[in-house]
């Protein structure tokens, strides 16, 4: 959707899944299955498995919409922070399955897969919510390669704005490097790609 | 240690001994080096630039998306100034975050897995009813193909073809003219529905026509439409879709009034959903997508809709002397000359048209004539895409029949 989850969409969503209404669960599949299925598959770069976990992270939101609560952020928030959950967990698992003659290695290899993976997710989730005009700056000058001067005209901004669009852009998208854990929540919400 | 003054450099008064790489090539591998520095040195030194520009200039930097002058001065800048120099580093490894391969097209048909997944664990208390399930499915379908496509593909032309007066028939709008057009004509069924009415009071005073209330909308924008026409389509059919759910059993049957005919709710649903599907079509066309027919069950009502609109508008072509005359009139209720339509492929089956009253029942026994064809083609020959004496794959028996009813299938096409 072009515009922010009002959090009263998320109230109401959450009163229409409890109640147990099917239209309801083919909206937060319209409205998220996109942000669900991108996120997984960033964090297990496999088709298959990412269709799996959409399924999984719809199935528990169709079962326990309860558990959301608004107070703590939005759904949009909620059902990237599930993703996150059930990938990693998925993730864990195929490792275990595979048996380790080097478990120690492996678990670290492992831990440095999710870490990386996260950071990953949490940047395509930055860019997705972060404000239009600096995601439209970013790719610019980086999909498009132009310099800021050119993104500035692509933009009908100055000079100055477009040099500021494009630190703080980038000052956002830090932030997925450093979060706190890897099981946090991704900042924000906002706009689907 | 006293980490005085007279330490070795550390004390932040002299230049901080530490060189940042370079910036990252933008995108792709295929670099645009980072411009050499000048080898001579520039005769009268350029005066420095301040610092707050060297600052804002470290997104830019991180980039490489600023001018080789500018690349020297912020570098040379980063050997002096930590605070400078940390953010750089962290930008820079910011822009490692950054990817080109866009976001994935979801699978369109991920999402009846999902949801039939989900309510196999919990049944649903609340059901979207089954013959609204292709409306549902195919406006979801459509609107996914619309959030991949850039603002300027709102804009992209599309010629949407029709049959009428058994000529072909063109019109030329744009992919937001498009969406324009099945808001317009959804709303034909919001109005049966108590629901707000898209084009607004006015709509009142329009014959509930498909195109009428189509022309009327694309003639009151001041502006052409843009993407901004989504949010308002979708609000309606997400509407839609949530009110049939609530209306209880006989809601299916409440009569959509089309102007020229009325349709029961069920299938009027339905024809929007074949309508939806036709112009995600066009669109995809227009814009260079691919756009798979719908799923097997959903095609199969949609066809199975077309046919049994088939013996009325043969008896309204005939009329207008527009075919044959009838040969054989039965009485009401039973089996009369029929044609065999076979479809073949994903929604195929076997129907079995009267042709001489839409009073009489369709017979395998009374069978005149046969035409064979593939259930997509035969979706495209009602859309009013290819002209009837191009439809049919196999024909047999009474041409004049096979004519008769391929011309009407078409005829069934509108703006």
């Amino acid at each position: 959707m072009a515009k922010d989850a009002p959090p009263r969409w998320d109230r109401r969503m959450q009163q229409r899944l409890t109640r147990g209404e099917a239209a309801a669960l083919g909206e937060l599949y319209d409205r998220f299955a996109a942000l669900v299925h991108s996120q997984a598959h960033r964090m297990l770069d496999d088709e298959d498995a990412a269709d799996q976990v959409t399924r999984e992270v719809f199935g528990y939101v169709w079962e326990n919409p309860g558990v959301y609560d608004p107070r703590h952020g939005s759904m949009r928030s909620w059902v990237a922070r599930l993703t996150h959950r059930l990938s990693v967990q998925r993730l864990r698992r195929e490792q275990g399955e595979a048996g380790a003659p080097d478990a120690d290695g492996r678990a670290e290899e492992l831990e440095h897969r999710v870490l990386r993976a996260t950071a990953a997710a949490r940047a395509d989730y930055i860019v997705a919510s972060m404000p239009a005009p600096l995601r439209a700056a970013l790719e610019l000058a980086y999909v498009q390669r132009r310099d800021y001067r050119q993104t500035a005209a692509d933009l009908g901004v100055t000079g100055d704005e477009a040099r500021r669009r494009l630190r703080l852009g980038l000052q956002l998208l830090s932030t997925a490097n450093y979060g706190p854990s890897a099981d946090s929540a991704p900042p924000g919400y906002g706009p689907t790609p | 240690m006293s980490g005085g003054r007279d330490g070795d450099g550390r004390d932040g008064e002299k230049p901080v001994e530490r060189r940042i790489p370079g910036p990252r090539a933008a995108a792709d591998d295929q670099e645009r080096l980072p411009p050499a520095r000048p080898v001579k040195p520039p005769a009268p030194p350029a005066p420095p630039l301040p610092h707050k520009v060297l600052t804002s200039l470290l997104g830019a930097w991180a980039l490489a998306a600023c001018s080789a002058e500018e690349t020297a001065a912020v570098e040379e800048h980063l050997t002096s100034c930590a605070p400078c120099a940390d953010e750089a580093l962290r930008l820079r490894d910011a822009v490692g975050l950054l990817h080109t391969d866009g976001t994935l097209d979801l699978d369109p048909m991920l999402r009846s897995r999902v949801l039939e997944g989900c309510l196999g664990r919990r049944p649903a208390r609340i059901p979207v009813p089954s013959w609204a399930a292709p409306y549902d499915a195919e406006t979801a379908r459509l609107d996914a193909l619309l959030r991949d496509i850039g603002d300027a593909e709102w804009h992209a032309p599309v010629r949407l073809k029709w049959f009428e007066d058994d000529r072909q028939a063109h019109r030329r709008t744009t992919v937001a003219g498009v969406i324009g057009h099945l808001m317009a004509v959804d709303g034909l069924v919001s109005r049966a529905l108590d629901l707000d009415d898209p084009l607004g009071k006015g709509g009142s005073h329009l014959p509930p026509t498909p195109t009428g209330r189509t022309e009327r909308y694309w003639s009151a924008a001041l502006r052409p439409p843009t993407r901004a026409v989504r949010e308002p389509w979708r609000d309606q059919s997400h509407t839609l879709v949530r009110t049939v759910s609530f209306a209880g059993r006989g809601i299916a049957e409440r009569s959509v009034p089309y102007g020229d005919f009325d349709l029961p709710l069920q299938d009027s649903l339905l024809e929007r959903a074949f309508e939806c599907w036709v112009h995600g079509g066009d669109i995809a066309d227009a814009v260079d997508y691919p756009y798979e027919p719908p799923a097997a069950a959903h095609l199969h009502r949609m066809i199975d809709l077309a046919v049994r609109l088939l013996p009325a508008t043969l008896a309204g072509r005939r009329r207008a002397g527009l075919a044959a005359p009838a040969r054989d009139l039965v009485t009401a209720g039973s089996p009369g000359r029929s044609l065999h339509l076979e479809v073949e492929g994903r929604g195929g089956g076997d129907w079995y048209i009267a042709l001489d009253s839409p009073a009489a029942l369709g017979s395998p026994a009374h069978t005149v004539a046969q035409v064979a064809l593939d259930g997509v083609e035969f979706c495209r020959l009602v859309a009013g895409h290819v002209p009837p004496a191009e439809a049919a794959a196999g024909q047999q028996g009474d041409r004049e029949a096979i004519r008769d009813v391929l011309f009407a299938a078409a005829s069934l096409s509108r703006l």
